[in-house]
């Protein structure tokens, strides 16, 4: 049987955007390696501290699941420079998520976690997009202006 | 006259003439700019030459069958050794990688003038035998990076380990108050071991009151958080009251965002907020001197 399938988020969701680095997710350290690479990024262009503290932790909430929660992924950088845009995409062949207002909401959690990771990582971006199906897997889309 | 075996003509160039090879092989290097005088005496130097050279004649003698050989081979033990002992070394003593193959291809061309000489116009007798002195050196070059690597991961690895046990200092400030200075990334692996190596030292020190500080956290998600929270919750059922410091106005806002509750664990923005609160829990008060 075919596992289901689901719309990964790709060029034509992205518009006219540069992919800037791309990553591979499987242990903590490339969480840290992910994140690192979206803060440099940010602070080269300008971004407040608050912007790049805020949308590092929205990264690192994303990245995390993906390594916890479907065993590892992907994450690409996306530059938009005329409109002066940062969007990162995340994505997973992992278990997806049924709910995803139920994951979204504050309080639920899979395993064992504070239960805030993806509600957070929504409120921390600018833009959040998530397409998930069961057994195939998530990818979320965010963005933020420079 | 054609020898009995394909590494014969290597031997007997190897073996009258193993002090010249030497020197010349010194001088390739000196030439190569790969022979660092600035970290090696020449006798140092000289004295590696003879017994990386005594290795491969032994190795060339016993452990070439034909025209095939293997340098992981038992035969070429000796070989491994030497260039393990004189890598290991360099490595530590800062040499490249790059330094270090030129240095061992650079004994090519001494034996390439000794082979033709004793060739003697016989040039597919020369051929044949550079041949197999090529493929031996670049086996030995290449092996030699091989170990170069090997040795720089050790490195790096023993690095990390050194890293994992400094980034989790435990420090006593005063009288039965500890704080925990945070830095970089708090991973569950590492969490747990700063959890382990502080509720240790709370017993062993029969601390009141903890200070964690994460001035050096850049990141604080919901992972990290729950770490914390953790640990503070772990501090608090010791019998100890735990200070979380270091909070800067951004993580504070992010935190906000994230819908973090820290509950009943105190937080302060800086360390010496937390610090001077720290001591009065315990009984103490910072003064000034009267003279001041």
């Amino acid at each position: 049987m075919p596992l289901p399938s689901y719309a990964k988020f790709d060029e034509s969701d992205l518009g006219a955007q540069v992919l800037l680095s791309q990553h591979r997710l499987k242990t903590s350290g490339d969480a840290v390696t992910a994140r690192q690479a979206v803060a440099r990024y940010m602070k080269e262009n300008g971004a407040s501290a608050l912007s790049v503290t805020r949308f590092a932790t929205a990264v690192s909430e994303i990245v995390r699941n993906a390594i916890n929660h479907a065993g590892g992924g992907e994450f690409s950088i996306y530059v938009d420079r005329r409109r002066k845009t940062l969007t990162v995409v995340c994505w997973d062949n992992g278990p997806g998520i049924a709910d995803v207002d139920l994951a979204l909401s504050d309080g639920y959690t899979s395993g064992g976690g504070l239960g805030r990771g993806l509600g957070g990582a929504k409120r921390l971006a600018g833009r959040f997009e998530i397409r998930t199906a069961v057994n195939a897997g998530t990818s979320v889309l965010m963005s933020v202006n420079l | 006259m054609m020898p009995q075996s394909a590494t014969a003509n290597i031997l007997t160039v190897l073996d009258t003439d193993f002090k010249g090879i030497i020197e010349e092989w010194l001088g390739t290097q000196v030439k190569e700019g790969v022979k660092r005088s600035d970290l090696f005496s020449d006798a140092e130097s000289r004295n590696q030459n003879r017994e990386l050279l005594k290795a491969f004649s032994k190795g060339i003698r016993e452990g070439v069958a034909g025209e095939d050989f293997d340098l992981d081979d038992d035969k070429w033990d000796d070989l491994r050794a030497v260039l393990a002992d004189v890598s290991r070394e360099r490595v530590n003593r800062g040499v490249t990688p790059t330094e270090m193959a030129t240095f061992v291809l650079a004994l090519k061309t001494p034996l390439f003038k000794r082979l033709e000489a004793l060739a003697d116009s016989d040039h597919s007798m020369l051929l044949r035998d550079v041949m197999l002195v090529t493929r031996l050196v670049d086996a030995f070059a290449i092996y030699t990076n091989e170990i170069f690597i090997n040795e720089r991961e050790q490195i790096i690895d023993r690095q990390r380990q050194e890293m994992l046990e400094l980034s989790t200092p435990v420090v006593e400030l005063w009288d039965r108050v500890l704080t925990l200075p945070l830095i970089g990334t708090l991973d569950s692996a590492r969490a747990q071991e700063v959890m382990e190596n502080l509720l240790q030292t709370i017993l062993e020190r029969q601390a009141e009151v903890v200070i964690m500080d994460i001035t050096g956290v850049g990141t604080v998600d919901t992972q990290v958080a729950q770490h914390l929270l953790r640990a503070a919750a772990a501090v608090r059922l010791m019998g100890a009251e735990c200070i979380i410091s270091g909070i800067s106005p951004m993580i504070a806002q992010t935190m906000v965002q994230l819908g973090i509750d820290v509950g009943t664990v105190s937080t302060r923005s800086s360390i010496r907020t937390a610090l001077s609160d720290a001591l009065l829990t315990v009984g103490y008060v910072i003064k000034k001197t009267e003279a001041q």
